[in-house]
């Protein structure tokens, strides 16, 4: 039997490459105009950013709706193509080696998205095949899971569409961390939830950075979110990321008091205030 | 050789994981497929009731060969429905519930994760198309003492391979327009047996139309099946239609997964991969 951890080790070159490595990334989408017949708009996402992470590190990045955050994680994800720059995960290309990308990566994204008629284990076992996992891999690995992200062992097999926005969120984190991923995207995974189930997802988040040997790039608009969770916090503003240092060093370099402070000295607005382009740019990005 | 045997391993594991979702998915909607399956019976019997109307006008003719022929293109037709809708909700009903990027970005190759998609329909819809033709020929006492039951499905899983490949071509359509992509779907559907003589030989058609029948694989599914039902043709007389289909499959898989991988790239050029609505 093939461990799933081994494997995805395997696939991580063992020269020191940085786990996450962004150069000028750049990527623009195009739609047509409904104000100009024929004519097409364009809109960039991402505007030349560049970061590098360390293996275990997280990494929060700040942003309002259509700052290129969803974007960011879709393209190391391998769900888009870039339009310039460059990424890599562990020295793998996110374009020319998809492949071998997809083994190291997992995502949960501010959508629990799930076959609703499907229970919790089926669809973590439907997932885990894709990550060449057999039934028997997973028969003991599944419940041991979603325990562990309190999840309650009598709706296990209940389907998706009886649970809280809460509980699939939970699964969802579940699903992710099911293919030991040696990065883990998080797209604003705590968005929308009740206080409670935001709490218990955050804990979780923090037991994965202190059990598991994974590398965390979370996207986030909740500020005492970032500051908790990372030690880096970047700010991502209209598709450009302005900064990218620790919570304290953000402060200090805006001489704020506070992470949202910060923000607004970083960008000139609010970190609330959204206008027209924002929205605009939310459908795009 | 132990990555090697890795890699294949996973890859048959995840082909393997799209059949056990289809089975679940399966189950849990199983009353809304045993009502599609009543309205498949309705229209297959409105079709071979043509048989029945006419012969009441008092033209001669073996009326029960009459309605077997109307009834295999009824059947093929429906289980071409089965194969290309299932194909096309590879990436339809994965959009809508929002699973796409998630089956996207994992690590199982296109062509495993299609083979999956297609090795469910063609069971499913070869177990369907088997009772959607008992339950017919039970309703109109249809007598075939020639024929050959299990040559025809032969005929018809080896047709499959073709089908499939031009499914695939289909089921990219949902990417490029997610509002009206599976509808366009059935237009290849419903051409692909307007050529093939599906209610009708192909000789009756214009000449251009028999030029184009020769290039769709339904045509030699149809004339097989139907040698094997009618006439009682065994598979060694069927070289004409196994060949071409076996032609057409080789041809239609690779490039039907040629198509879909421009059709992926072209949705992860243009975000078209994110749900919406």
């Amino acid at each position: 039997m093939i461990d799933m951890k081994e494997a995805v080790m395997e696939a991580v070159p063992v020269q020191k490459d940085a786990a996450v490595e962004v150069h000028e990334l750049r990527k623009e989408f195009r739609r047509k105009d409904s104000r100009k017949r024929g004519e097409k708009r364009t809109r960039v996402a991402l505007d030349g950013v560049t970061f590098t992470m360390e293996r275990g590190e997280t990494v929060a990045i700040l942003g309002q709706n259509g700052s290129g955050k969803s974007t960011l994680v879709r393209l190391l994800s391998t769900l888009l193509l870039p339009d310039g720059g460059s990424a890599r995960i562990f020295g793998h290309d996110v374009v020319s080696e998809e492949r071998a990308v997809r083994r190291l990566v997992n995502r949960v994204s501010v959508e629990a998205s799930f076959f609703k008629k499907m229970s919790s284990s089926e669809n973590l076992g439907y997932a885990s095949r894709f990550y060449g996992m057999t039934s028997r891999e997973t028969r003991d690995k599944i419940p041991e899971i979603l325990e562990r992200v309190g999840f309650p062992p009598d709706r296990r097999s209940e389907p998706m569409e009886n649970l809280s926005r809460g509980m699939q969120q939970k699964v969802a984190l579940a699903r992710a961390l099911l293919t030991s991923p040696v990065v883990l995207l998080l797209d604003e995974p705590t968005t929308g939830l009740d206080p409670r189930s935001k709490l218990e997802v955050q804990e979780f988040i923090r037991e994965i950075r202190t059990t598991h040997d994974s590398t965390i790039l979370l996207c986030t608009h909740d500020l005492a979110e970032a500051e908790t969770l990372a030690e880096r916090v970047g700010i991502l503003d209209r598709g450009r990321l302005l900064a990218l240092e620790p919570a304290d060093d953000l402060r200090r370099r805006y001489g704020a008091d506070t992470l949202e402070e910060a923000f607004f000295a970083a960008t000139g607005r609010e970190f609330e205030a959204e206008g027209d382009e924002d929205d605009d740019r939310e459908v795009f990005a | 050789m132990r990555a090697l045997w890795g890699t294949m391993r996973a890859e048959l594991v995840g082909a393997g994981g799209v059949v056990e979702r289809n089975a679940y998915l399966t189950r849990r909607y199983i009353w809304w497929d045993i009502a599609w399956f009543i309205w498949t019976v309705a229209n297959t019997l409105t079709i071979v009731f043509i048989a029945k109307g006419v012969e009441s006008s008092g033209v001669e003719f073996d009326v029960n060969q009459y309605m077997t022929y109307l009834l295999i293109g009824a059947v093929v037709w429906a289980y071409l429905g089965v194969l290309f809708g299932f194909l096309m909700e590879t990436v339809a009903w994965e959009r809508w519930e929002g699973t796409i990027e998630y089956t996207f970005m994992a690590p199982l190759s296109r062509a495993m994760h299609l083979a999956g998609q297609g090795v469910f329909a063609i069971v499913y819809g070869i177990v369907r198309a088997v009772f959607l033709f008992g339950v017919c020929a039970l309703f109109f006492s249809l007598s075939m003492p020639d024929a050959n039951f299990l040559a025809a499905l032969v005929v018809l899983a080896v047709a499959s391979i073709s089908f499939i490949g031009i499914g695939i071509m289909t089921s990219v359509l949902p990417l490029i327009s997610p509002e009206k992509g599976t509808q366009l779907g059935f237009i290849a559907q419903g051409t692909l047996l307007v050529v093939s003589g599906v209610y009708y030989p192909v000789s009756v058609l214009p000449g251009w139309m028999q030029f184009l029948a020769k290039f769709s694989p339904a045509t030699y599914a149809l004339e097989g099946i139907r040698g094997a039902i009618i006439d009682g043709e065994g598979l060694s007389r069927m070289g004409d239609e196994i060949g071409p289909l076996l032609l057409i499959g080789a041809v239609s898989i690779p490039l039907g997964l040629w198509v879909f991988r421009r059709g992926e790239l072209y949705a992860k050029r243009h975000g078209k991969l994110k749900r919406s609505g």
